[in-house]
């Protein structure tokens, strides 16, 4: 039977969603339906004038390479870092579930990098990987690693990736840890008495019953990187060397706020919109159905 | 099938030991019965047969071999757990198959095996289903299938009636039974139902407290407790129990309330003139208006359970509590005297220091 409560008080209903109706108008809707405006328009360069132009700025995107590559880039850079994310995380996890002793300082130590913002995230990545001052380049380069991220396209994405990951990792461990230990724990033992060995336990057993914290995390890992990580973007390579690390969020910054193309901008905006909206109609669709087993 | 031997097992979580020195000889095709209230250490000795827990000091020998230092796989056994611990994701069928496919069996043994299980459990229309489809007793069913088509040497029940209700435990324990009587795969059962327990065990192991207070079969365990825990554990209504003294001479008891009770023969010359513990269990006292050795008893609280009726109340000028079972439905008045007489060859006299059987 359901239970309602059943509000006899015609405005206070309002008044209690309205923190929330406020917050999302402003800080959400607002702006949104401003880049939706912005998109269909173009402004002069002294940004005194704008026209009505349809779809121009949307056809101008996917006109030229350097949109489709920043998609690229940005693919590449997603997959990546919400692969390492997860899986580090679910390695720590899967130890620390092991783990008895000091498992609570252990857990408390390996949240601590979620609180570190980005930016300051990406400026400690960067200085540990500094060409010139980094402990880190100094140690490859005396392994004979050439390592200059500034120059080198794909070193300057490798670094990227670890400083956004490294974030995540703590959060996605969190998760893992939580589902892992949510598993009876006479599922592993009868598995054990079946014949299963650790690994096969894992792979027939724990991780099947992991995947709805799996789905979950790998469509909020993906919305992560598509869309916070533009700090680490931004302290570290500003999107190069030669665009090598132009993801679309900070396109988006550089497009709009450098470039001063407001429209293009904004278009893009609106792309990474729908995306986001995509990627969550597909977690709300699949969360409620497929992975529950 | 094999048997098994328990030698003086005992097991400690950290400094405290739980398990103190427990032995037992399982005969191949028996089925024992290990019995207790929570906390007893049941469970883990079960576990620690299994290769759950790790064993402090002792041996479990299976077919010969000690088991000790081997992993659960490779003991030959099957359990089932109290909460089936059935894989969530996977249908009956490859629930079933399941240890087979870790023991890379061939595929079409594999479906042999299953599909004969199913029958034999009547599964067969619901292999393609989830746990989570299934009804209590349907998955209860399936934990069993998941062992027997392993053909282990062992069988290892936790508790496995527990979740189900009153009427599903007495067909599953019917069942049970006779898939063991087909079967005959020798098996360790552990429950803290009394019922069970005497109904499926060939013998029982009662456990009080991390010991075995008794092992013996049912009706050894239910017609000579060996000490006052087992003779109050087992039974339902549990055992009375009073104080009483050994007449001079040893020939006779003295009751509350200056009743005197002879001893039929068996003489207690050792206990003359002391104090002991009396049992008498609720069933084997009756109405008897005028026999030469009644006892008056004060009418408390009457349960009428249709078939019998259980009164609640006490005998003598202390108080001292008993309830009675009789037959049939009787109304009793609250505070009304009724006379009862005590079948004297089922008498428990224990001692009141060691709390041992005393004969």
């Amino acid at each position: 039977m359901e239970k309602r409560v059943v509000f006899k008080n015609r405005v206070l209903p309002y008044i209690l969603v309205a923190p929330q109706i406020v917050v999302t108008v402003l800080f959400f809707i607002w702006p949104a339906s401003q880049a939706l405006v912005q998109s269909f328009l173009q402004e002069d360069a002294f940004g005194t004038a704008s026209a009505f132009v349809w779809f121009d700025n949307f056809a101008d995107l996917f006109a030229g390479a350097e949109y489709l590559d920043s998609f690229r880039v940005t693919l590449t850079f997603s997959s990546a870092v919400a692969g390492a994310a997860l899986s580090v995380a679910l390695l720590l996890a899967v130890m620390a579930d092991r783990a008895l002793r000091s498992a609570t300082v252990y857990k408390t130590l390996i949240i601590w990098p979620y609180a570190v913002a980005p930016v300051v995230a990406g400026v400690l990545w960067f200085f540990l990987f500094n060409p010139t001052v980094g402990m880190l380049a100094f140690f490859m380069k005396k392994a004979g690693l050439d390592w200059n991220h500034t120059l080198n396209g794909t070193q300057a994405m490798t670094l990227v990736i670890i400083a956004a990951a490294w974030r995540e990792i703590s959060y996605n461990f969190l998760f893992f840890l939580a589902g892992l230990q949510a598993i009876p724990h006479s599922f592993i033992e009868a598995a054990a008495i079946d014949g299963a060995g650790p690994w096969r336990r894992f792979w027939t057993i724990v991780f099947p019953l992991l995947s709805p914290t799996m789905f979950f995390l790998i469509v909020v890992n993906i919305v992560y990187a598509f869309f916070d990580t533009f700090g680490v973007i931004h302290a570290i390579t500003r999107g190069g060397p030669n665009y090598a690390t132009n993801i679309l969020v900070y396109k988006v910054f550089n497009d709009g706020f450098i470039n001063l193309d407001l429209g293009g901008s904004a278009a893009q905006s609106v792309m990474l919109m729908i995306v986001v909206i995509t990627l969550t109609v597909v977690q709300f669709r699949f969360i409620e159905r497929k992975v529950h087993y | 099938m094999a048997d098994v031997s328990i030698r003086n097992v005992t097991k400690q979580f950290g400094k405290s030991e739980v398990i103190h020195g427990i032995s037992c000889d399982i005969r191949d095709g028996e089925f024992i019965v290990i019995l207790g209230p929570s906390g007893c250490g049941k469970s883990t000795l079960l576990r620690m047969i299994a290769g759950l827990e790790q064993i402090s000091s002792g041996e479990v020998v299976i077919d010969g071999r000690v088991v000790n230092r081997l992993e659960p796989a490779e003991r030959d056994i099957a359990m089932v757990f109290q909460n089936y611990a059935l894989y969530p994701h996977m249908t009956v069928y490859r629930n079933m198959a399941y240890g087979l496919k870790m023991r890379r069996m061939p595929k079409d043994e594999i479906d042999q095996r299953v599909r004969n299980a199913a029958r034999i459990l009547e599964l067969s229309a619901l292999l393609d289903r989830k746990p989570r489809q299934l009804s209590g007793g349907q998955r209860q069913r399936v934990a069993m299938g998941r062992c027997i088509v392993r053909e282990p040497k062992v069988f290892l029940f936790d508790e496995p009636l527990s979740n189900l209700d009153a009427k599903l435990r007495v067909q599953m324990r019917l069942e049970i039974r006779k898939l063991h009587e087909d079967l005959k795969i020798t098996s360790v059962y552990v429950t803290h139902d009394q019922v069970e327990a005497m109904t499926l065990g060939d013998r029982l192991v009662v456990m009080d407290n991390g010991y075995a207070a008794q092992t013996g079969s049912p009706l050894e365990v239910y017609e000579r407790p060996a000490n006052m825990f087992v003779a109050g554990f087992i039974g339902s209504p549990a055992m009375n129990f009073m104080e009483v003294t050994v007449q001079e001479g040893g020939q006779a008891l003295k009751l509350p309330g200056d009743i005197q009770i002879p001893l039929n023969g068996s003489a207690l010359p050792g206990w003359a003139g002391k104090k002991a513990i009396l049992g008498i269990r609720p069933e084997h006292m009756e109405l008897d208006s005028k026999g030469p050795r009644t006892i008056l008893f004060t009418v408390g609280q009457v349960e009428l359970l249709g078939a019998d009726t259980l009164v609640h109340g006490h005998i003598g000028a202390g108080q001292v509590p008993m309830t009675v079972r009789l037959p049939d439905v009787h109304r009793f008045e609250k505070h009304a005297t009724i006379r009862l007489s005590i079948s004297q060859e089922k008498l428990h006299l224990f001692d009141p220091e060691t709390k041992k059987r005393i004969v």
